[in-house]
């Protein structure tokens, strides 16, 4: 499962942005996505691939977001 | 209608005291609760059941240290799957071990401050995530105005109490975008099995310093959480209620 496409998909509806202007080093602060927003993403993301994540970190780029989704999926 | 009628209430503390007087109120108001004590097992179904049969409502009762972290994630987690979420959490379970600073031990401090303080952590962080999704929520901490004013003898308390009024701001602030509301109250000099067994000489003190002359009940505390669970407070947040027959004015 490509968790890198599913999270981009996710945030270029949430922000308006194309994925593929999406890397990995994109951090949330340069989308003006907050904590509380990526907790909220995360939250849907949860419900797209029926796993529950629990964010108890921070992350700043979507790639750390990424590494810490495919950790809780195993 | 009732105004809490739907909504699933938690409430800390709740086997006695201001606690049970704050559950048994939601209750009135139509809310299913849960109460939340470390009291003996038996104490807690019969405060539950005591508020089921008399409210008709669903009142249950877990034995939770709420100053235990994993204790209380495990337990909130548990009432969310089993209520479908939680709507009201009323942070009230507290303690004190009033000495002066000098004679108060390392332990006298961090056993207040763990149960007072630390378990609101421990049942906001548990409830958080329940009431982002929900887009809704009611967060009602007790302070006490001690919190506000400091008090001789009470360093360990008024230290956590003052702590539960920031805490409250900081998580106003954090989730008012996300529709829900964080307050605390302050109650005063308050008849209660705690007050009771305040010291006395601290007790006295207190109590000359209400303008009111007479100390209050813990329905008057429970009335006011009522009034912040409901959406006749859904413009407050972040504010600190005294229900001090005048104290800390």
């Amino acid at each position: 499962m490509d968790i890198f496409a599913k999270v981009a998909a996710v945030l270029a509806d949430h922000t308006g942005r194309d994925a593929s202007e999406l890397t990995p080093e994109t951090t949330f602060e340069s989308l003006g996505i907050d904590s509380l927003e990526t907790v909220e993403m995360v939250m849907e993301l949860e419900e797209e691939l029926d796993a529950e994540l629990e964010l108890d970190q921070k992350v700043t780029t979507i790639g750390e977001l990424v590494s810490f989704i495919e950790s809780k999926l195993g | 209608m009732a105004k809490l009628e739907g909504k699933v209430a938690l409430v800390t503390g709740a086997a006695r005291g201001i606690g049970f007087a704050i559950a048994d109120k939601l209750a009135q108001e139509g809310a299913s609760v849960v109460l939340f004590d470390l009291c003996a097992e038996e104490d807690g179904v019969a405060a539950a059941a005591k508020i089921a049969e008399e409210r008709g409502v669903t009142a249950s009762f877990k034995r939770c240290d709420v100053s235990n972290y994993e204790a209380v994630q495990t337990s909130v987690k548990a009432v969310i799957k089993e209520m479908g979420g939680v709507d009201i959490l009323v942070n009230n379970a507290g303690i004190c071990r009033d000495k002066v600073l000098l004679a108060m031990s390392e332990q006298d401090w961090d056993l207040v401050l763990n149960i007072n303080l630390k378990s609101m952590f421990n049942t906001i962080k548990a409830c958080y995530r329940n009431f982002m999704k929900k887009k809704a929520g009611k967060i009602i901490n007790i302070s006490s105005v001690s919190g506000l004013m400091g008090n001789a003898a009470q360093a360990n308390y008024t230290a956590a109490k003052g702590g539960v009024i920031a805490l409250t701001k900081t998580v106003a602030r954090e989730l008012a975008t996300r529709g829900v509301n964080c307050n605390a109250v302050a109650p005063g000099a308050i008849e209660t099995p705690m007050t009771a067994s305040m010291d006395q000489e601290a007790l006295k003190a207190l109590l000359a310093t209400v303008p009111m002359g007479h100390m209050g009940k813990a329905e008057d505390i429970a009335n006011c959480v009522a009034f912040l669970a409901s959406d006749d407070a859904k413009y407050i947040t972040g504010e600190v209620i005294r229900v001090d027959g005048g104290i800390a004015m």
